[in-house]
């Protein structure tokens, strides 16, 4: 008893001991599967036993008392207002009498329908998603979230059930317009690009974005590809090109799950309605009108000193309430890029990456992982093969495609176009159906069914190849 | 070098791609060819060396001794000696899982820049900073040849700009050039640091701006110029886009996302189909 005494809001007598947690940040925290971010915190759990003893404490809360015991408080982040403002009581109310354990046991149960978990989706708030995920094991995680679609749409059809899109990510460290060119090709003829042809610029300014949005909306129309061209600049960049005139299809934006995350990202809610309205404006899109691109991971709290002590994991699933406020085409949680130090090696990021993919999805957003590493992460080729595969078995709407695997702008290792034939080879998935019919049309997919690829060059491509390389 | 698109080019298991000499445009790993839908052995291998040698480059340390001795070549004015510094995190091991310690200056290093400040130097209002961040080698290949460019340039200058003496920071993050640059009580701080290697750039340096440096701040208020190497952005380019950097950051009192970038304005205008071979002219 003498634990009360001591300030803890929750306390569990495990045997000879009991555990103490002085409120639900710390009980969320220490919950958490274990990871070197939570560490660098000071958040993580002292040890296995103690990180066991809060998921059963965690199993126990009620679910309605993360509507009212607010992690960050309601009056100084707008994040956590848009949170609790835009909570949906009627599409709670079928879950609202449950615990996280109950939430779990809920959400596996044949209860749980791809219906039902659409309905009630609104009346989930992150923090009950990063709750639940705590106490999920990673075949818990893929089994829902392969239950929660999601589809978005702009020029095609993305997060169809039995389909994975690609990124092609065709980067270049000066952003050459021919090197940039040859990398969108070889992507092309790869089957990859169906998500969106996303270029990160080399040079961040707003003439620099006009060009690469202008060269790449060129190649779009001119082989009338089934498919959108973001280049991922900061917002306020997007809304200029906008406003000269550039054919902007996508807005990208990183953001964060703390309004002070997303003010060290120089961006705020009201930002980024003023940027989808002016992409919406434009009315680019054919098939749908989801005109945002977001990109999240782990880390980027505490990385901005802007995680107000909360636990990683649950800072990135409040990011996913700024996500769901605007209808976005792609959310793609960056997993293994911010390095080490937030996730440690190819199992913390595994875990990261499946964890991201649930909170959004099962949150309704259309989910896609950049599987990911740095050169000074513990982690392999090895490590992104076996959470691609995971990722493909749940139900992931996108990954990127880049070259050979390596991003030679960002400077580490991603997925590449080969990896994602792979994926599709070996689960039967296919790419979106308007630029899977392109694929054949132009004849870069021979067969789609078996994943067959054209040996030769299509027609449509020789005449430019070879006035380029010179005629035989 | 043209490659023939009609004949087979199957040759048994491996598939060739005949857009392979656009390899000649860009350092990116296109036209690998493939097996069945894989990676080709050979391919395959070529990475796994690259990853060997980029997670090498992380933990080859930074030689001070011999960077100091390249910088006295320098066109520096009263060619004061660089300030040794060394962050809080004491090994590369440390300094991977606690960025808290490499964005903040050990205490005797602390000590040195009070003694500098001591000595009645004049109000400083620029100070740059070398730091080996992920990859020693990146400072070692591109510190030099950079200041060359913009040592002179900052000299020449209308109002010339007031340096501090050359820091080298061992260990350092990006942010910890705001320690120092709050240490002199800089108007304004420039960090040279190796950036994260990558399999094809082991080598590649990024600059930080910050006007007003102090601890705390976020990048929110940097600005930052990426991949100066060889196979990247030149040296003449990284002064000439540091400079209007540091010339609009002096001329507006602030950095960060309020300063856009924006020296390229005039001279990058895209023409439709300009240089995009993949778009026919004409």
């Amino acid at each position: 008893m003498a634990l009360v005494n001591q300030g803890f809001q929750f306390k569990n007598r495990v045997g000879e001991v009991t555990f103490g947690f002085r409120n639900l940040a710390e009980l969320m925290a220490r919950a958490t599967p274990a990871r070197s971010g939570d560490r660098l915190a000071g958040v993580a759990a002292a040890n296995a036993e103690e990180r066991v003893v809060a998921q059963m404490t965690l199993a126990d809360v009620p679910l309605s008392q993360f509507l009212t015991d607010l992690l960050i408080p309601y009056e100084s982040d707008e994040v956590t207002r848009l949170i609790i403002d835009e909570h949906d009581t009627k599409a709670f109310a079928p879950i609202s009498h449950l615990t996280v354990g109950g939430f779990r046991d809920w959400l596996l149960s044949d209860l749980a329908t791809p219906q039902v978990l659409r309905e009630v989706r609104t009346g989930i708030t992150p923090e009950m998603a990063a709750a639940v995920s705590k106490i999920m094991r990673n075949q818990d995680l893929m089994l829902v979230a392969k239950k929660c679609r999601v589809t978005s749409a702009f020029r095609n059809t993305l997060g169809l059930p039995g389909h994975l899109s690609t990124r092609l990510q065709p980067n270049h460290p000066t952003d050459d317009i021919t090197g940039i060119a040859a990398s969108i090709l070889d992507g092309l003829l790869y089957a990859n690009g169906d998500a969106v042809i996303g270029i990160n610029p080399a040079t961040d300014n707003v003439s620099q974005a006009c060009r690469l949005i202008h060269m790449v909306g060129d190649i779009i129309d001119h082989y009338e590809i089934p498919t959108q061209s973001c280049v991922l600049t900061h917002v306020t960049n997007t809304l200029e090109a906008i406003e000269l005139g550039a054919p902007v299809d996508l807005v990208f934006q990183s953001i964060g799950g703390t309004q002070a995350t997303n003010d060290s990202f120089g961006v705020n809610l009201a930002m980024l309605s003023e940027a989808q309205d002016a992409a919406l404006s434009l009315n680019r899109g054919t098939l749908g009108n989801h005109v945002m691109y977001f990109e999240t991971g782990q880390g980027s709290s505490l990385s901005a000193n802007a995680h107000h002590h909360l636990d990683q994991q649950t800072c990135e699933t409040r990011a996913y309430a700024v996500a769901r406020k605007f209808n976005p085409l792609l959310v793609n949680t960056v997993v293994g890029f911010i390095g080490p130090e937030y996730l440690y090696d190819g199992k913390e990021i595994t875990r990261a990456g499946l964890e991201d993919h649930f909170c959004g999805k099962l949150l309704g957003l259309p989910m896609g992982c950049d599987v990911c590493y740095t050169n000074h992460a513990e982690a392999d080729q090895n490590d992104m093969d076996n959470l691609l595969t995971l990722l493909g078995v749940a139900g992931c709407n996108f990954i990127m495609g880049v070259p050979g695997s390596d991003d030679i702008m960002l400077n580490y290792q991603t997925t590449s176009f080969h990896d994602a034939l792979y994926v599709r080879r070996v689960l039967g998935l296919k790419a979106a159906p308007e630029f899977d019919a392109w694929l054949r049309k132009v004849g870069i997919n021979l067969d789609t069914e078996s994943f067959r690829l054209n040996p030769h060059v299509p027609d449509v491509f020789r005449p430019s190849l070879q006035h380029l390389l010179g005629e035989r | 070098m043209a490659t023939d698109m009609t004949s087979d080019p199957m040759h048994g298991a491996v598939t060739d791609n005949a857009w392979q000499p656009l390899r000649s445009f860009t350092a990116a790993r296109i036209g690998l060819g493939r097996a069945g839908t894989s990676l080709p052995t050979q391919r395959l291998q070529e990475f796994q060396l690259a990853h060997a040698r980029a997670q090498d480059a992380v933990h080859q340390p930074l030689d001070v001794e011999s960077l100091t001795q390249k910088l006295a070549q320098l066109p520096w004015p009263s060619q004061p000696t660089p300030l040794r510094l060394h962050s809080d995190a004491p090994d590369r091991g440390t300094y991977l899982q606690r960025p808290d310690l490499g964005r903040r200056l050990h205490t005797t290093s602390q000590q040195r820049l009070s003694q500098y400040l001591a000595t009645g130097a004049a109000p400083i209002d620029l100070t740059i900073v070398l730091a080996d961040g992920l990859s020693a080698l990146a400072i070692e290949k591109n510190a030099l040849p950079f200041l060359q460019q913009l040592l002179p340039a900052l000299q020449q200058s209308a109002s010339p700009w007031q340096l501090a003496p050359l820091c080298i920071v061992e260990q350092g993050r990006v942010a910890i050039g705001d320690h120092v640059g709050e240490s002199l009580a800089a108007h304004c701080v420039l960090v040279l640091i190796g950036e994260r290697p990558g399999l094809s750039s082991p080598d590649s340096m990024g600059l930080y701006l910050t006007w007003q440096p102090q601890r705390g701040l976020t990048d929110a208020t940097r600005n930052c110029i990426s991949n100066i190497r060889s196979a990247g952005l030149t040296p003449q380019e990284a002064s000439r886009k540091a400079l209007y950097l540091l010339t609009e950051a002096r001329r507006r009192q602030l950095s960060g996302v309020q300063l856009k970038e924006r020296s390229d304005q005039d001279n990058l205008e895209y023409a439709s189909g300009d240089n995009n071979f993949l778009i026919p002219s004409g």
